[in-house]
């Protein structure tokens, strides 16, 4: 690992920069931290307040910035589900080193300044769109800065420029996967060979569904606003966790935001470096991980690697006192085979009781004349998914596309317990 | 005979609408039967050229299947089927469903049967 000296120095530089800002002061402060000085070791910093998603709502919208916003070039946004968006903004060296970090991690994951790359997340106050677009820049690909929807357009796209590379939201792969077959488009057609896939929690099963149907390598991304945006961490082509870049400074928390050791799961929480506009404080992502330090035999990348997201603590639901995700449901779906990932979670009270319902397509290939067989079918989702999960759930068979498709992130829970 | 299915979510105007779909595409359907449970259905269909429909529902994201079936016909009075049933069974076929229908012309009534081992049946048929 890094010396401690080493790491601590650069945190102090963040903390400095932190300390230019009143609301950071005033909360620092009463830890009786003045100075960056006061940070001396590893242990000192642990004692340093958490930042969440709350911290910049209250400071709306550049309460947080630590320099003067005619120092700022660009803000991005992401969109609160209640009330305001929580904005952050970037100074010109900044978005330079946004686009180089963004570069170096499509370089691990085998993107060349030769590929064309279609850029189909969102452009806009999202940083998915920019984030990527700037960091192929950097590298040299010719970035077809497309944006999200519009799929027939996208299909059109993808076979005229010969592109070679996807980046967009999983969910939306597939479907575009889905609408290719339909279009009747063949994959000999396309030149695709990556697809840079984030912005939403998946699973293993997921990448093998893409992966084959697209006959491509597809690539966890990952980012998140307030930390820069996309490219905070990706894997590279061997596919073994995500490689997070050395301007992050990552640390998993338990449920009390007491520091796990490597290889245990909590919340991931990160902590800019080297970030001018707007640097944050051990920062919480609400994502669970797992973080491991050393070299990746693939790559070489030396530091820091977490595993995929595997759900975020918002996402999770609480059935019957039992924790439960949607990603945990996702696998035990794929683990039946012939179906495919277009599912539901609808929960209800019924009574005093719980109750999850998994809705599930059935396709052509799973959908046999006999209702003994599909109840067979139904009794097999049900058990892999109750493995999984440790509560019974009720399996619903409903017919293709009558789930609704995401050109963005997916929406995979409708919770009727609420409001 | 190759006959139809399709699986239909148990809503509301479900079946109204699958049958428009069938009207519109001019298909006309000599047999029918639907098996449900709570949450779905199966509608079976004997019909014309039933794999070209099949492609036509497939166009419209219908979940369908062609499943081979016996069509025979029996006498159009009691204990017609029974007794046609009766020499089946005792060559040794296994019914999974059956429906019948009436012609409109001839005195014949037709069943439509859905059995386990088609090997078992062709040899049975021979001997009705």
């Amino acid at each position: 690992m890094l010396q401690e000296e080493e790491m601590v120095k650069e945190l102090r530089e963040t903390v400095a920069r932190i300390l230019r800002v009143p609301y950071y002061q005033k909360r620092l402060g009463e830890l009786g931290i003045t100075q960056a000085e006061d940070i001396q070791s590893l242990k000192d910093f642990q004692r340093l307040p958490l930042t969440s998603k709350e911290d910049l709502r209250l400071n709306y919208p550049f309460g947080l910035m630590a320099e003067p916003v005619d120092n700022l070039v660009r803000v991005h946004a992401s969109s609160g589900t209640t009330g305001k968006p929580t904005v952050v903004g970037y100074t010109r060296k900044d978005v330079q080193l946004w686009a180089e970090i963004v570069a170096n991690g499509l370089r691990l994951a085998g993107v060349t300044s030769k590929d064309v790359v279609q850029v189909a997340y969102g452009y806009g106050l999202f940083t998915g769109g920019m984030g990527l677009h700037y960091g192929c820049e950097e590298l040299g690909a010719l970035v077809v800065p497309i944006s999200g929807g519009n799929t027939q357009r996208q299909l059109m796209l993808m076979k005229d420029f010969g592109t070679t590379v996807l980046a967009c939201t999983p969910s939306y792969a597939l479907y575009l996967a889905e609408s290719l077959e339909e279009t009747g488009i063949s994959r000999d057609e396309l030149r695709l060979r990556i697809g840079i896939f984030g912005a939403e929690p998946w699973t293993e099963g997921m990448r093998e569904e893409i992966e084959s149907r697209l006959g491509i390598k597809a690539i966890d991304i990952y980012g998140l606003s307030e930390i820069m945006g996309p490219g905070v961490a990706i894997e590279c082509e061997g596919q073994h966790g995500l490689h997070i870049d050395p301007h992050f400074y990552p640390e998993v928390l338990d449920e009390n935001g007491s520091p796990l050791p490597e290889g245990k799961k909590g919340e991931l929480v990160f902590t800019t470096l080297e970030k001018e506009g707007f640097p944050v404080l051990r920062y919480r992502t609400k994502d669970l991980t797992t973080l491991r330090y050393g070299k990746c035999e693939h790559c070489g990348h030396e530091g820091w690697t977490m595993d995929r997201v595997s759900a975020r603590v918002d996402d999770m639901l609480i059935i019957r006192g039992v924790n439960v995700f949607p990603s945990q449901v996702e696998e035990g779906i794929l683990a039946v085979g012939g179906l495919e990932p277009h599912y539901l979670l609808v929960v209800e009270r019924v009574g005093t009781l719980d109750q999850l319902e998994v809705w599930v397509e059935v396709n052509t290939a799973s959908f046999l004349d006999e209702v003994r067989e599909l109840e067979n079918l139904q009794e097999r989702v049900k058990r892999s998914i109750e493995d999984i999960i440790g509560i019974s759930v009720r399996v619903r068979l409903v017919e293709p596309k009558s789930i609704p498709r995401s050109e963005g992130k997916a929406k995979r829970v409708i919770d009727k317990r609420k409001g | 005979m190759l006959q139809l299915s399709i699986f239909l979510e148990n809503s509301q105007g479900r079946l109204a609408q699958v049958l428009s779909v069938l009207a519109e595409l001019k298909v006309n359907i000599r047999a029918l039967s639907l098996a449900d449970t709570k949450d779905y259905g199966v509608l079976r269909i004997m019909v014309d050229e039933p794999e070209a429909v099949a492609a036509k529902l497939k166009e419209r994201d219908y979940v369908v299947s062609t499943t081979p079936v016996w069509v025979l016909k029996v006498h159009d009075r009691a204990g017609g089927l029974s007794e046609v049933l009766n020499q089946l069974v005792e060559q040794g076929v296994s019914v999974e469903y059956m429906y019948a229908f009436v012609e409109k012309a001839g005195e014949a009534a037709q069943v439509v049967i859905r059995v386990q081992d088609e090997q078992v049946m062709s040899e049975a048929v021979k001997k009705l």
